[in-house]
């Protein structure tokens, strides 16, 4: 104790942590008794280490719904007892929030790894030093995967497919390690259930495993299936871009970057060779290519050269460097004050556009996390529909267009708790919003060529820009 | 096994109870969850007759809900024996599903497991690789050690397959086997080493990963693959690459010296160096002698550059880190750019990648300061990624930035979030500290906040402004004063207790206050939190020492209260002050000294970032976002002083033109010793990329630039020849590629070879099925080349059509092939009467006996059908006949009642139909059984083709031929009818026939191996010739007589 004060520390000083004293504790746990299952979990988690070698990679996964149900288990090693999902559970609860569940815990003899995607937790168990990058990585695939294969991924979806979900497992992970994870070459594997397929499996007795090699995973090309055909040849480009930006009070740009994609939906016979070329490549800053681009001819040449995938993927993801200006389409105008004296405040806001390049803003929507004393709003939108969920606290309006002539917007007031001070910040609001037709950053696709196939492909190129985290400080 | 299954429902019954309660909607357990138990004893009987029944569209539906229970974690074991027997079954599906569920249950159930395993073993011989791949896959994913030897020759065998896929998956079986036995290391690094060298994409990833599992420490394996390694890189999937490029930056590390100049190092240290990169170097420069970086350790730079691109942000975490330790520091710069992008990307990866550059941005602020406004906190971050981000916002603060960075930082003070706003606090108190400059900016902000209406950030900005006076405690008499009237209206402990260990401190510049806070303290002592009162007793000790006058009786009171507190800690505290400060004729020596002891000076804390001390965890590492070791965390060592030999890495000239060069470029492989590595890479570089284009030479050194603008040179003309600049890519490669190919197939064929001897070597002390058959099987899958090849345009029709052309080519081999029909059919060993309650059935799975290849595979069934527990089941004596052998099955320790058990044996009958008699006992009793054969079950099938087979039959005429004449309705000579009737009675396998009336059947003995063909012959009318050739008269006529009655009958 002596030595504590000596050092100039207050005794228990705990690193400040004083805050967090008045933790909520959120719901009470469905799994009984916590000190009980913990215990249970050590137990078990004992026996484990007594069959502990060396191991690989990933162990196992774990699937959890929100509220705490493992509904879904898959080991690709010796069976990992479930208990070993108590740790989870626990940092679940110490976290609050699904957002702030930490994405790797270690417990004594495993580590957990999560992604946590459409309210759906994915649990990696792994026993070894192994890169979280690697694990998180593959988990976020095996979700992109769920959903090219379902449409959609979710607890019932799931549960619906479990045979199809095992199975798709199955291919992408040997030993813990990635197999196949191109869904080109899954999709060859195992194919994914459609109503029609479901249907005529029935009548013919035919099954969903393909029974012919993914000649894919063989060739130089592991990404492309083999002996595509289609009659209408097409290929479509989406160049998307997201303005991610913080306005400040007095509307001022903080910070500001643009992050663009090209998505493709490539369907051509064949092994089509297809270059893209740009008018002003010298925009693109940071790039990232799907595996079928050739790297080397983009640092000579700055052409996007491949032989796509078939179907769906992400051909180039970009960032446009950071010493252009970026326009920034939309601003608001808030007025949001709380007082001291009286228990309302006023809320005001308006909407209109700025850069825009002649182009409308569409799918305009306003959300906003209110401050924790206020209790109810009362306000009359100009257009669209307003929301205010007094639980969350949350404020959303669905604007829709923009019309210059008619600003959006939105005016009301505030009932704040009584007795209780004022709030001491406004809240931030969020911005989403669209406009078709235009990458704000100026990027243009010059041509598309196509080579060692004979016939003309349709092509078409849509450009769309979005904002992305656009947030503006009130 | 049964403790364990026990534990396991148990825990599924109890633990999940309301779970499962929960999940009863779903289509597998409609029951609720109490009746669970029972009720899922009766499903699991109606889905054994459904895997029982003939229907595959049955057993599908069966494994289906096999599989769902298994995903749902629950108990499937019982199901164990009637899933294993569907392992052969044609259906690609059930078959698939039927792995799934071994792979899960074999662990538990390791008798039964064994049975599959003949099935494995056959696929392993298959003629498409794929099949070949994924039984070779499953069975090292059946963790039941006997089958360690079969194991260990599968993946000895596949390591040296042709196809780079199967290939793989031995890589793959390596890690598996490695786990369930470490004993066979050696062995397994002896693989290793082999797939080392192999030259395909699709190996090299698998390869290192186990090489990183089994024998990290094997280092100088690495050598002679190194530069192959890096040429490769590019075109691994991107999973290795990963594996790959740790692996490499450890090696790099142990084999190369340090690029850091010694003035780099000492930038590490000293903390307020900002000089830039550039100029540091230029300094360096002149006061040491040129440093040239060994060619290889730029390769390895430069080809793991454009993987900053990929599309996986493991890859680029893995080349960030590979650029962070091993390349120039001038270098490193790059990678910030790439790891800004992944921000970009999911919480998840945010997450780690900020933890990572949380570690860089200490020691290197230079690196990530153009990006410092991407580390801009946004309301909707999780509050882990605002932490992170803010604390990488702290490292990078300095003069320039700090007023942007203190404007930004009042905004994040008054978050909603409140964890967030107190960790800013905090940061603002560390820039004060590192940046003396603001210092008082920050202060008076801090003093700013403790008028906020938050207590949270109140107390908070107490504690910071606390640690901050703590260092410049002179001039900030106000501020404490400021502080002492806050004492009144801050009611959090932590924040109360500061300003009361901060007056104390001070109590000499604040002698009128001091006494004051005292007296208002010694009031509401009691109800105090504890660490508050220890800091009253503590301000009351230091003020009584220095103002004794005011505070004598105010410090006794306090004292007083102290001794009666609950709190024994208090307690304790009050004794020993009251001991060292209150003079008395007991006090020794110490309370001279008390003042001293109290109002010593102390040294200030020390604000540093919680991310120092982890630089010496490889970043990108599990280890170093925990920050403790991992297990298995592999350390990463230090620059050597002089790099070992490079040469270790040179790989043989004749090899090398071998490999990489078309006889046109050889020569210029092979000039000047000293560029000889530079030359070399460069070759590989234009070569396995056989992209037409120069590197980007900025970031090459200087020396290598007058070899490398002619190669360029020489390369732009060849890509001007080319009219379809687009093609050429993927054309040059498939070239190369079909180059590589032909050169690997007479390379695989030495390989084969001797592998092949070598196995034939082993195989006696093996126990396994490489015989004869097995080594002519592996020249099939040599002839079979065409599948293996890797071009893109080959489509699976054309493969089924070398397929076919590689059966008919396997020619004059007997090759064991799968049994047509299993029959059902069961014979009694024991009837339960007989048995006391102990029933025991036996069967013929007409399986490739495991336990020895001249044994015919027997599985007996035992049913336990008294209500007690029979317990110690085994075999006795046994009474064999005269070279007869028999394998029994391990003893069983116990058989629940009504439980049935089924285990495999295996006896050599001699090629003859005599009785294998023996003793099954149990604890208390013996009862004698006997097996007799049906000759049918002595044979294994062959396949063989027509010409074979006539050939094979011309050599067995005369003697060794017996033949009979049967009749019967024309309806049983229908062609099915015929081989349903025959492959019933005898396991043998059916011989494509071109004519309609001929029937061909074939299959050999188990014990000698002798050839037994049956033909059948249709003739004029109802008549039917039967024809049996066979060395072996005696079974030949035998047979003949038991087919002659099975054919005749209606």
């Amino acid at each position: 104790m002596l030595r504590g004060d000596a050092r100039g520390r207050v005794p228990d000083w705990g690193g400040g942590h004083s805050g967090r004293s008045g933790r909520r504790r959120r719901r009470p746990c469905c799994r009984g008794d916590a000190g009980l299952s913990i215990c249970r979990g050590f137990q078990t988690e004992k026996d484990s280490l007594r069959s502990l070698t060396v191991s690989t990679m990933i162990h196992s996964l774990f699937l959890i719904n929100s509220s705490g149900d493992i509904f879904l288990e898959k080991h690709w090693k010796s069976v990992v007892s479930r208990s070993v999902c108590d740790y989870f559970f626990e940092a679940q609860e110490r976290a609050t929030e699904a957002e702030n569940v930490p994405p790797v815990i270690p417990t004594p003899h495993h580590y957990l790894l999560s992604v946590y995607r459409h309210k759906i937790f994915f649990v990696a168990v792994i026993q070894t030093e192994v890169p979280p990058l690697f694990v998180i990585e593959f988990l976020h695939r095996v979700v992109d995967t769920f959903q090219d294969y379902f449409g959609v991924c979710s607890e019932p979806v799931i549960k619906d497919n479990v045979v199809v979900v095992y199975e798709v497992l199955e291919e992408m992970l040997d030993n813990g390690f990635p197999l196949a994870t191109e869904s080109n070459i899954l999709k060859e594997l195992i194919k994914p259930p459609t109503i029609l397929r479901t249907v005529v499996n029935t009548i013919t007795g035919s099954t969903n495993v393909g029974d012919q090699l993914p000649t894919g995973q063989l060739s130089v090309v592991p990404w492309r299936r083999t002996g595509v055909k289609y009659t209408n040849n097409e290929a479509y480009f989406d160049v998307i871009e997201e303005i991610d930006a913080i306005i400040d009070k007095s509307g001022s740009t903080i910070t500001a970057e643009i992050q663009g994609v090209i998505d493709a939906c490539v369907k051509l016979t064949g092994m089509p060779d297809l270059t893209l070329s740009f008018m002003n490549p010298r925009l693109l800053d940071d790039v990232s290519f799907h595996p079928c681009v050739r790297f080397k001819r983009w640092e000579s040449e700055r052409i996007l050269s491949f032989i796509p995938p078939d179907g769906n993927f992400r051909l180039l993801s970009y960032h446009v460097s950071a010493q252009n200006l970026v326009a920034i389409p939309v601003y608001v105008k808030h007025n949001i004050s709380f007082r001291d004296s009286s228990s309302l405040g006023r809320f005001e806001i308006t909407v209109g556009p700025k850069q825009t390049m002649g182009k409308t803003i569409e799918g305009v929507t306003v959300t906003s996390q209110m401050p924790r004393g206020v209790l109810n709003m009362s306000l009359t939108p100009s257009q669209g529909t307003h929301t205010f969920d007094p639980v969350t606290k949350m404020l959303s309006w669905d604007v829709g267009k923009i019309n210059p002539q008619k600003l959006p917007s939105l005016k009301g007031t505030m009932s704040l708790q009584a007795g209780a001070s004022k709030p001491d910040e406004n809240p931030t609001i969020n911005l989403q919003f669209k406009i078709q037709q235009l990458a704000i950053s100026g990027l243009k696709v010059n041509r598309l060529d196509m080579y060692g196939e004979k016939y003309k492909p349709f092509k078409g190129i849509k450009y769309m820009t979005k904002a992305g985290k656009f947030q503006v400080r009130t | 096994m049964s403790s364990n299954s026990f534990a396991y429902n148990e825990q599924s019954g109890g633990g999940e109870a309301t779970e499962l309660g929960q999940e009863a909607t779903s289509t597998i357990s409609p029951s609720g969850a109490f009746g669970l138990f029972s009720s899922d004893m009766k499903k699991n009987e109606d889905l054994k007759q459904m895997l029982e029944s003939n229907k595959d569209s049955a057993k599908l539906d069966a494994m289906k809900r096999i599989v769902g229970m298994i995903a749902k974690g629950k108990n499937a074991s019982e199901l164990f024996p009637a899933v294993v027997k569907n392992v052969a079954s044609k259906n690609i599906e059930i078959k698939k599903l039927v792995y799934v569920y071994l792979v899960r249950y074999a662990e538990e159930q390791q008798d039964l497991a064994l049975l599959s395993i003949s099935t494995f073993q056959r696929a392993l011989k298959d003629p498409n690789q794929l099949i070949r791949a994924s039984a070779l896959r499953v069975l090292s994913s059946i963790r039941v050690p006997i089958i360690v030897p079969i194991m260990m020759l599968a993946i000895k065998e596949a390591s040296a397959d042709l196809s780079p896929y199967v290939r793989k998956n031995a890589a793959h079986a390596i890690q598996k086997l490695y786990s369930l036995d470490p004993e066979q290391k050696e062995m397994l690094i002896e693989i290793i080493e082999k797939l080392l060298k192999d030259k395909s994409t699709l190996v090299a990833g698998s390869v290192v990963m186990a090489f990183e599992e089994v024998c990290p420490d094997r280092i100088d394996l690495i050598h002679k693959n190194y530069r192959k390694l890096c040429n490769l890189l590019v075109d691994v999937e991107e999973w290795g690459q990963v594996v790959i490029i740790h692996m490499l930056t450890r090696y790099a590390r142990t084999q190369f010296v340090s690029p850091w100049r010694q003035g780099d190092v000492l930038e590490d240290n000293e903390k307020d160096f900002y000089d830039s990169d550039e100029e540091q170097k230029e300094k360096a420069d002149k006061r040491k002698r040129p440093y040239a970086m060994d060619p290889d350790h730029r390769l390895l730079i430069r080809n793991t550059k454009p993987l900053l691109q990929s599309r996986n942000a493991a890859v680029v975490m893995a080349v960030a880190q590979l650029y962070w330790h091993i390349a120039p520091k001038s270098e490193a710069g790059i990678i910030s750019k790439s790891l800004v992008r992944l921000l970009r990307s999911s919480r998840e990866v945010q997450y780690i990648v900020l933890q990572n550059i949380a570690t860089m941005s200490i020691q290197r602020k230079g690196m990530f300061e153009p990006y410092l406004k991407s580390f801009y906190v946004r309301s909707t971050d999780a509050t882990m990624i605002k932490i992170l981000k803010l604390e990488i916002l702290t490292n990078l603060a300095n003069e320039a930035n700090i007023s942007t960075l203190l404007r930004e930082f009042q905004t994040y003070v008054k978050s909603q979030d409140k964890q967030f706003a107190a960790a800013t606090i905090q940061t603002i108190g560390r820039c004060a500290t590192s940046i003396t400059e603001v210092s008082d900016t920050c202060l008076n902000g801090l003093v700013c906040l403790l008028s906020n209406r938050d207590e949270i950030v109140v107390a908070e900005s107490v504690v910071v402004i606390k640690k901050l006076l703590q260092m410049q405690p002179m001039q900030h008499g106000e501020i404490i004063k400021h502080m002492a009237k806050l004492l009144d209206s801050i009611t959090v402990p932590v924040a109360r207790a500061s300003i009361l260990w901060l007056i104390g401190e001070n109590c000499e510049r604040v002698p009128k206050i001091a006494p004051d806070v005292l007296r208002k303290t010694a009031k509401s002592f009691t109800s105090e939190d504890d660490l508050v009162k220890l800091q009253i007793l503590n301000l009351g000790a230091k003020l009584y020492l220095t103002n004794s006058k005011q505070t004598k009786l105010l410090t006794q009171y306090i004292l007083n209260l102290g001794k009666y507190d609950q709190n024994y800690d208090i307690r304790d505290r009050t004794r020993f002050i009251r001991q060292l400060i209150v003079p008395n004729e007991k006090s020794g020596a110490l309370s001279k000294y008390a003042k001293k002891i109290f109002l010593a000076q102390k040294p200030a804390p020390l604000l540093e970032s919680p991310f120092k001390d982890r630089d010496h965890f490889q970043l990108g590492t599990l280890s170093h976002t925990l920050n403790t070791k991992a297990t298995g965390y592999l350390e990463l060592s230090n620059w050597p002083e002089v790099a070992p030999d490079p040469s270790v890495r040179n790989v043989e000239v004749i090899e090398l033109a071998k490999e990489w060069t078309p006889a046109g470029k050889a020569k210029k492989e092979n000039p000047d010793k000293k560029f000889y590595s530079e030359s070399e890479e460069e070759e590989d570089s234009s070569e396995s990329s056989s992209d037409s284009e120069s590197e980007s030479g900025s970031e090459s050194g200087e020396d290598e630039e007058d070899d490398r603008s002619g190669d360029s040179a020489e390369d732009s003309g060849e890509s001007g020849s080319e009219p379809e600049a687009g093609k050429g890519r993927a054309a040059t490669r498939s070239r190369a590629r079909g180059r590589g190919d032909s050169k690997d197939v007479d390379k695989e064929k030495e390989n084969s070879k001797t592998s092949e001897s070598s196995s034939g070597e082993s195989s006696s002390i093996e126990e396994s099925s490489s015989d004869s058959e097995s080594e002519s099987e592996s020249e099939i899958n040599l002839v079979s080349t065409p599948v293996a090849l890797p071009t893109p345009a080959l489509s699976p029709s054309l493969i089924a059509d070398l397929e076919g052309l590689n059966l008919s080519a396997t020619s004059s081999v007997i090759s064991v092939s799968t049994p047509v029909f299993v029959p059902g059919k069961t014979h009694v060993l024991l009837h339960r009467m007989s048995g006391k309650g102990l029933a025991a059935h036996y069967f013929f799975p007409r399986q490739p006996c495991i336990f020895g290849d001249k044994m015919v595979s027997v599985q007996i069934t035992l049913n336990n059908t008294t209500d007690q527990k029979i317990e110690n089941i085994h075999v006795g004596g046994k009474k064999l006949p005269m070279g007869m052998q028999m394998h029994v099955f391990n003893p069983i320790e116990s058989l629940e009642p009504a439980g049935s058990i089924t285990v495999s044996m295996g006896i050599d009958f001699c090629d003859s139909t005599q009785t294998a008699s023996f003793q099954l006992c149990t604890k208390d009793d013996c009862f004698s059984v006997n097996i007799q054969p049906p000759v049918g079950e002595l044979l294994l099938p062959v396949a063989m083709s027509e010409k074979d087979f006539k050939k094979e039959q011309g050599m067995l005429s005369g003697m060794n031929e017996t033949s009979t004449t049967i009749i019967a309705a024309p309806q049983n000579f229908a062609s099915s009818v015929i081989l349903q009737k025959i492959v019933n009675v005898a396991n043998v396998g059916v011989v494509p026939s071109g004519q309609d009336n001929i029937h061909r059947f074939a299959a050999k003995t188990v014990h000698s191996g002798s050839l037994m063909l049956v033909t059948v012959e249709l003739k004029e009318g109802s008549t039917a010739q039967l024809i049996i050739n066979t060395e072996k008269t005696v079974i030949g006529s035998v047979l003949l007589r038991e087919l002659k009655p099975v054919l005749s009958q209606g």
